[in-house]
Formats: C-alpha cells, sequence, structure tokens
C-alpha cells in the first residue's frame, strides 16, 4: 500500500467519526425494529449490503412485514429516496475522475456520506478519490455494524424498544440543526438560512392541504413547490452565496 | 418471518428497493456525463441539500397524532434536547443517542 493510501485510510478513518457514533445509534434502531417485526438478523445483512439508505430501510421494515406489491415498493422508495437525485448534481465534478471506485461511491451516497464529502476540504497530501472512497466504504461498514448488532439485540435481549424508531426523527433534526448551525456563522437567522426554511415551509403548506384533501402523499407536492421556489429565489440566493465568498 | 410473508417475496421487494435507490443516486451522474454541467443544475444542487433535509424533519413529525398530547408532547421535547445538545456539544451521536433514549424513556414511563 503506498504511503498517500494509507494516509487516506487514515484521514478517512477519522473523518467518519461522527458518522460511525450516528449509523451505530441508527443502524441499532433500525435492527431492534426489524426483530421486532419477526425477520431474522440475516435480513439486516442482506438489506444494509444491497439497499443501504438509512431512512428507506426504516421505511421498508413495514413494507416486507405487510408484503406489499412491487409497484408500491417503487412509488416509496421514489418518494423516500427522490432527494438523492440532488446529491448526485452537486458531486458530478468532485467525483468526475475517481474511475472504477466511482461505481461504488455512487452506490453508497447516502445523506451522511453526501453531507460529508460535500462539505469537507480533502488536505493536500491525501489523494482526493482514495478519500471518498475510504469514507464512503467506512460509513456502509459502520452500518452494517449497526443494522446487524440491533437485529441480534433484538432477537435475543428482551427489552422494551417501544419508541426505538424515534432514532430517525432524531437523525433528520440533528442533520437540521448543524446545517443551520454551520451555514450562519454567528447569526442564527440570516439569508443562508432561506432554502432550509423553504424546506419546511413548502412542507407544512403540502401537509396541511394534502390532509385537507386526503391524500397521505404530500412529499410530491411538497417537492414541486421546493423546487419552484429555489427556481424563483434564484437571484436572491445566488447573490448570498457571492457575498460569502467575499 | 412474520406468517403472511414469504422469502421469496421479501428477496423481491429489497431488489426492487435496492435497485430504484441505486437508479436515483446514480441519475445525474449519468444524465450530466458529457461536458457542462446546467448552471441552473449546479445551483440546485447547492441550494436543494438544506431544504430536503428541513422537508424530512417535517416528514418524520407527519405521522405522530397531534389530536393527543401523550403522543406529540414527547415527539417535540426529544426533538428539542437533540437540538439544544447540538448547540452545546455539537457532537451527533450524543444528540441522537439522547434524543432517542429521552424519547424512549418518555413514552414508556411518563406519558403511557
Amino acid at each position: 500500500m503506498s504511503k498517500r493510501t494509507s494516509k487516506a485510510i487514515k484521514r478517512a478513518l477519522r473523518d467518519t467519526f461522527p458518522i460511525f457514533a450516528g449509523y451505530l445509534v441508527l443502524g441499532i434502531g433500525f435492527g431492534v425494529m426489524l426483530a421486532k417485526a419477526e425477520f431474522a438478523t440475516y435480513w439486516a445483512a442482506i438489506m444494509s449490503c444491497t439497499m443501504y439508505a438509512g431512512s428507506m430501510q426504516y421505511v421498508a421494515v413495514e413494507l416486507l412485514a405487510e408484503a406489499v406489491s412491487v409497484g408500491y415498493a417503487v412509488m416509496m422508495t421514489v418518494l423516500v429516496n427522490i432527494r438523492h437525485v440532488f446529491y448526485g448534481v452537486s458531486l458530478i465534478d468532485k467525483y468526475r475522475d475517481a474511475g472504477w471506485r466511482r461505481y461504488y461511491m455512487i452506490f453508497a451516497l447516502t445523506d451522511e456520506t453526501y453531507s460529508l464529502v460535500s462539505t469537507t476540504e480533502v488536505p493536500e497530501d491525501v489523494d482526493k478519490n482514495n478519500y471518498y472512497f475510504f469514507i464512503s466504504l467506512f460509513d456502509q461498514l459502520y452500518w452494517i455494524l449497526g443494522c446487524c448488532t440491533g437485529c441480534l439485540m433484538g432477537n435475543f435481549i428482551e427489552f422494551n424498544s417501544a419508541g426505538i424508531e424515534y432514532a430517525m426523527t432524531a437523525l433528520f433534526v440533528c442533520i437540521f440543526a448543524d446545517q443551520w448551525l454551520s451555514v450562519g456563522g454567528r447569526k442564527l437567522l440570516s439569508g443562508k438560512h432561506i432554502s432550509a426554511m423553504v424546506g419546511v415551509g413548502a412542507t407544512l403548506i403540502s401537509l396541511i392541504v394534502c390532509n385537507i384533501v386526503g391524500t397521505e402523499y404530500f412529499l410530491i407536492p411538497s417537492m414541486i413547490i421546493i423546487l419552484v421556489a429555489l427556481i424563483l429565489l434564484r437571484p436572491v440566493l445566488d447573490r448570498k452565496e457571492d457575498k460569502n465568498a467575499e | 418471518m412474520p406468517s403472511n410473508v414469504t422469502a421469496a417475496h421479501t428477496l423481491l421487494l429489497i431488489a426492487v428497493i435496492a435497485v430504484v435507490t441505486l437508479v436515483l443516486r446514480a441519475a445525474p451522474f449519468i444524465l450530466f456525463r458529457s461536458g457542462h454541467t446546467p448552471s441552473i443544475v449546479t445551483y440546485l444542487g447547492r441550494v436543494m441539500p438544506p431544504a430536503v433535509i428541513g422537508m424530512l424533519v417535517i416528514y418524520c413529525f407527519a405521522d405522530i397524532d397531534f389530536s393527543r398530547w401523550q403522543a406529540f408532547v414527547p415527539a417535540l421535547i426529544a426533538a428539542a434536547v437533540v437540538v439544544i445538545l447540538h448547540i452545546w456539544k455539537r457532537n451527533s451521536l450524543v444528540s441522537i443517542g439522547a434524543g432517542t433514549v429521552a424519547y424512549m424513556l418518555m413514552i414508556q414511563f411518563l406519558f403511557k
């Protein structure tokens, strides 16, 4: 192994530590839920190796336990994971020359890996492609470990796991708070928070309207409102970014 | 495995979810492979993530029954625990772990 590669591995290990912690907690939450739905531990292993999608795996527990139709599963997956399309968009240039590693990195592009890769500066003496690759790989290994541990716990240890599904809510609230605190600098409310507010506002409006109309698929209208609003707000938001760069 | 479920159907569903997820993740890399990415796409790629996380936060709360205070009060308190701890410690494990445990304790003992 070259020195640059081992340096990339070391850096990736260090920088993924928060994700190691988060994935362990979240993976255990998922594993326990899957066990309570009466699935054996190898199903947790299969799911975390092939799907590798945190929130979708939580949703999938219900889909599998109710043995839903293929069409319904496709629709739910598109709804829950459509956001991944936008992750790729901002990483096209970063991942461009990663060669064969690119295929795995695209497969393994979860919320957490995305947030790390898109915000971390690669140190000069570290190979960028190896660094991103090992971040992706380590994150999935943490996730598999968490999922299987949780499923074993759920299947073999007696304890009251009611409420463990809140791990997913806590995860997203945490990511949201983290993003909010990091873009604002010292300001708790500024123009840079507009897109986060658009997301919350659009979804609330969509949720309320869909409740009145009587449909539970509020994520589709919400995505459309977010898209339209962000495109309309482009003159404002682009200027905000410029100010930031100065 | 639940009695109404077969291994074959479970495998089929897992495969379907895995493939759809992969297609969604790969779509932008396939669509904008050659040459320049349109500037509107780059712009959306930059401003979209915070909006989507905001959407997912609301999505997580959407299942809660807001007509029962025993259901929504613990969820809101636990969310406050996550935010306050995160402002204080900035440690994801602490924030997520403590929020989840706080929620479990509340619904198991306090708000039965």
